[in-house]
C-alpha cells in the first residue's frame, strides 16, 4: 500500500496528540465524531486551551481523554465525575469536562454521576451513549434496549434501560442536552454552551458501534446506524418530552427525541465560605 | 488573615481525630472529601468547620469511592488532598489508592480502624486493616502507612504523611485505630514556622507540550509533578505509561514502570520509617506493638523491668513500609519476639517472615485494648 500525503496539517493539530495516532476505534465508530466536536468547541471557546482538562473513565470513549493535547487524566471505570469534582473545586479556573461512555457513566459510576448533578457541581459531562460495552467486545448495559442481543444478553436484554436525560434532568443538572452523531453542529455549539453555562451540564450523543452494538443487533455499519438516526431525529424544541417517550431502540420505527431537555439556572456548588474576624 | 487560622499554635485537649485535623491544616491541607463512617467521623465533621475558616474545601461526598477520586483530582490540580475513614471504607477507597500509586497523585488516607471484618463493630477498636493496607488494591505497589499512638501523634504523624506523600508522589495512610481516634489528651501545637513543609518536586518551565512528566532524572526514582492548568498539557493514565504519560502495552514498559514505583519507596525507607524503642540494649525478650497496643505493651515492658526481666519493646510508628533490617537486627539479639496487636496476627506474620524466627503472638481480634496484664503474663511466661 502507498502512503498518500493528503495535506501538511489538519486544523486540530494543535489539540489532537498526533502522535497517538492511529487510534484504537474501529471503522464506523462515533466517538471520533465526538471528539472533533469537542475539539472544535475548545478552540472556539472564549477559554484558553491551557485552562480545559478533560477526564475520562473507562472504555472506547474513555479513551479521548488520551488524544487531547490538553491536560487530560484517564482515570478509573465510573470515577471520572468524582475525580473531576477534585480537580474543579481545587482549581476553578480551570474548565473542567469529562468525557465518557454510557457504561462508564451510568452503570459503574451512576451513583456519581446523578450526585454531581444533584450537587450542580461545575463541570461539563460529554456522554457518548452507543447502547453497550464497546471495549469488553459487545455486552449490554445500563442503555441497552430491551430485547436487544449483547454477548451477555444472547437470547435478549430481560432489563429496561436508563434513559439519561431523563435521569439526569430529574437529578438536577442545569444544563442537558441529547444529539446523535449526524448533529455535529448542535454538538460543538451545546459544548460550547455548555462552557458558558454554570453548574453541571450534561449532552449525551447517541453514537454507532457498529462492531460491538449493531452486529448483534442487524444493523449493518456505522452509516446505516447515522442513516437510523437522520430518518428518525425528532428535535424538541421545549424539553416537554418525558419518560418512556424518550426511549431509544433503534429497532423500532419511532422517533428519537433530541435536543435541549433541560436548561435551568439553580445555583451551582460553591464551596462554603466563612468570614473571620 | 486566613493563614493565622490554619496552624492554631498552642496547647489543646483534643481527641486524636480532631489533632488528626489540626494536623492536616497546620500541613497546608486544603481539601477534604469524605464520607460519614464511625469512628473516623469527628475528622469530617471537624474539617466541615475549620476548612471554611482557611479558605479550603470540605465537601462530603456520596460514598468513599467518590471521596478518594475527589481527593486525587484535587491533588492532581495541585491542593495537598485527605480523606478519612475506616475499614469498610477502606475496602471501597481501594480502587483509587490503585490510581494513586499509577498516577503517582500524592494524598493522605486516614484509617481509623474499627473491629472487622464487614461492619464489625462500628463504635470499637481494632487493628485488622494492617494487611489490607499492605495489600489491599491489586498489583504490586508499595504503601507508607503510619501508625499514631496519641492525640499528639495523630497531630504530628499527620504532617509527616502529607511530606511524604508530596516527597516520593504516593499515597500515605495514617492506620490509627478507634482508641486513639477518640482519645482526648494534651495535643501541642507548635508554631507555624516550626511545621515541616517538604514541598512537590516540580519541573520546569513548560516546553511546548513536549514535555516527559514520568521522565526520571533523580536517584530517587521520583519524578516532578505537573499539576492540571499550568500549560504542559500533560495525559496521566491508570494504563501502563511511558515517560510522556502515554499508554504503552508492551511487557517491558510495565516492568520498569511497576519496578521504579516499588523501588521509588524500597530505595528510600531509610527516609521513611519509623519506629521507637524502649530498653531494647540488653533485652532478651522483645514486645512489638503499634498503635494504642503500644501503650499497653509499654506498660506491661515497664512493670517487667521492675520485676527484673530483661525485656525491650519496640514500636512501629511505620508499619509500612516494615522496618525490616531493625527487626532482623533486634531479634539476632533476642530469645524470644513477642508480638502484641488487635487482630488475630497480622504484623506477626510479617515479623515471623522477616525474621524466620518463630513469634509469640498476644491477639485480640478487637473491641477492646489488650490490657497491659495480658502482654504482662505472655512477658513472664517467655521469661520462665
Amino acid at each position: 500500500m502507498t502512503a498518500v500525503k493528503v495535506a501538511d496539517e489538519h486544523p486540530l493539530d494543535a489539540i489532537i496528540r498526533a502522535d497517538r495516532m492511529p487510534h484504537i476505534w474501529c471503522p464506523g465508530c462515533g466517538i471520533g465524531i465526538v471528539m472533533r466536536c469537542y475539539a472544535q468547541a475548545i478552540l472556539d471557546s472564549q477559554v484558553p486551551v491551557d485552562q480545559h482538562v478533560v477526564i475520562s473513565g473507562i472504555g472506547c470513549s474513555g479513551r479521548v481523554a488520551g488524544y487531547m493535547n490538553i491536560d487530560s487524566y484517564h482515570t478509573t471505570h465510573g470515577r471520572a465525575i468524582p475525580f473531576a469534582l477534585g480537580i474543579k473545586l481545587a482549581k476553578p479556573e480551570l474548565m473542567t469536562t469529562v468525557f465518557s461512555g454510557d457504561g462508564d457513566l451510568a452503570a459503574i459510576g451512576g451513583n456519581h454521576l446523578i450526585h454531581a448533578a444533584r450537587r450542580n457541581v461545575d463541570i461539563n459531562v460529554i456522554c457518548v451513549n452507543n447502547f453497550n460495552y464497546g471495549m469488553t467486545g459487545g455486552q449490554v448495559g445500563p442503555t441497552t434496549p430491551r430485547g436487544a442481543r449483547g454477548t451477555t444478553a444472547p437470547y435478549g436484554n430481560p432489563e429496561l434501560p436508563f434513559n439519561l436525560p431523563y435521569l439526569v434532568s430529574a437529578s438536577g443538572a442545569n444544563f442537558v442536552a441529547r444529539w446523535t452523531t449526524i448533529h455535529v453542529r448542535q454538538i460543538r455549539e451545546d459544548i460550547l454552551y455548555a462552557f458558558t453555562r454554570p453548574g453541571f451540564t450534561f449532552i449525551e450523543v447517541l453514537a454507532p458501534c457498529p462492531v460491538g452494538f449493531g452486529k448483534s443487533n442487524n444493523i449493518e455499519d456505522g452509516l446505516e446506524e447515522m442513516e437510523l438516526y437522520r430518518q428518525r431525529c425528532v428535535l424538541v424544541r421545549d424539553g416537554d418530552v418525558r419518560g418512556d417517550d424518550l426511549n431509544i431502540d433503534l429497532r423500532e420505527d419511532k422517533p428519537i427525541y433530541v435536543g435541549r431537555f433541560a436548561d435551568w439556572d439553580r445555583p451551582p456548588y460553591e464551596p462554603v465560605t466563612v468570614e473571620m474576624k | 488573615m486566613m493563614d493565622d487560622r490554619r496552624v492554631l499554635t498552642g496547647k489543646h485537649f483534643m481527641n486524636g481525630d480532631e489533632a488528626c485535623a489540626e494536623g492536616a491544616l497546620a500541613a497546608g491541607c486544603t481539601f477534604f472529601g469524605g464520607y460519614p463512617i464511625t469512628p473516623s467521623t469527628e475528622i469530617a465533621e471537624h474539617l466541615a468547620r475549620r476548612m471554611p475558616e482557611i479558605g479550603g474545601v470540605f465537601i462530603q461526598m456520596e460514598d468513599e469511592l467518590g471521596s478518594m477520586a475527589a481527593i486525587l483530582g484535587a491533588s492532581a490540580a495541585g491542593a495537598r488532598s485527605m480523606t478519612a475513614t475506616s475499614g469498610p471504607g477502606l475496602s471501597l477507597m481501594m480502587e483509587n489508592l490503585g490510581l494513586a500509586v499509577m498516577l503517582e497523585i500524592p494524598c493522605v488516607v486516614v484509617d481509623v480502624q474499627r473491629g472487622s471484618p464487614s461492619t464489625g463493630l462500628p463504635t470499637m477498636p481494632g487493628q485488622s486493616d494492617v494487611m489490607q493496607a499492605r495489600w489491599g488494591s491489586h498489583g504490586d505497589y508499595e504503601i507508607v502507612a503510619y501508625s499514631p499512638w496519641s492525640a499528639q501523634e495523630m497531630f504530628d504523624l499527620t504532617i509527616l504523611a502529607f511530606n511524604i506523600a508530596d516527597r516520593y508522589r504516593s499515597p500515605v495512610l495514617i492506620l490509627c485505630d478507634e482508641v486513639v481516634g477518640h482519645m482526648i489528651e494534651r495535643v501541642v501545637i507548635p508554631p507555624k514556622e516550626q511545621i515541616d513543609h517538604w514541598g512537590r518536586k516540580r519541573p520546569k518551565e513548560p516546553d511546548n507540550g513536549r514535555y516527559e512528566p514520568f521522565k526520571v532524572e533523580d536517584t530517587d526514582l521520583v519524578p516532578p509533578m505537573v499539576h492540571a492548568g499550568e500549560g504542559y498539557r500533560v495525559h496521566f493514565t491508570g494504563l501502563t505509561h511511558d515517560e510522556r504519560g502515554y499508554p504503552d502495552m508492551s511487557a517491558e514498559t510495565h516492568h520498569q514502570l511497576v519496578t521504579r514505583l516499588v523501588n521509588k519507596i524500597r530505595h528510600n525507607v531509610d527516609q521513611i520509617i519509623r519506629t521507637e524503642g524502649y530498653y531494647l540494649d540488653d533485652a532478651q525478650i522483645l514486645v512489638v506493638a503499634y498503635g494504642c497496643t503500644a501503650r499497653s505493651a509499654q506498660r506491661a515492658v515497664r512493670e517487667a523491668r521492675q520485676k527484673g526481666i530483661q525485656v525491650g519493646l519496640l514500636r512501629l510508628i511505620s508499619l509500612w513500609p516494615f522496618p525490616e533490617v531493625l527487626v532482623q537486627e533486634l531479634a539476632e539479639k533476642v530469645e524470644t519476639i513477642i508480638v502484641a496487636e488487635m487482630n488475630l496476627g497480622q504484623m506477626s506474620r510479617e515479623i515471623q517472615r522477616a525474621t524466620g524466627h518463630p513469634v509469640r503472638g498476644v491477639f485480640h481480634a478487637g473491641g477492646e485494648m489488650i490490657p497491659p496484664e495480658t502482654i504482662l503474663e505472655a512477658i513472664r511466661e517467655a521469661a520462665a
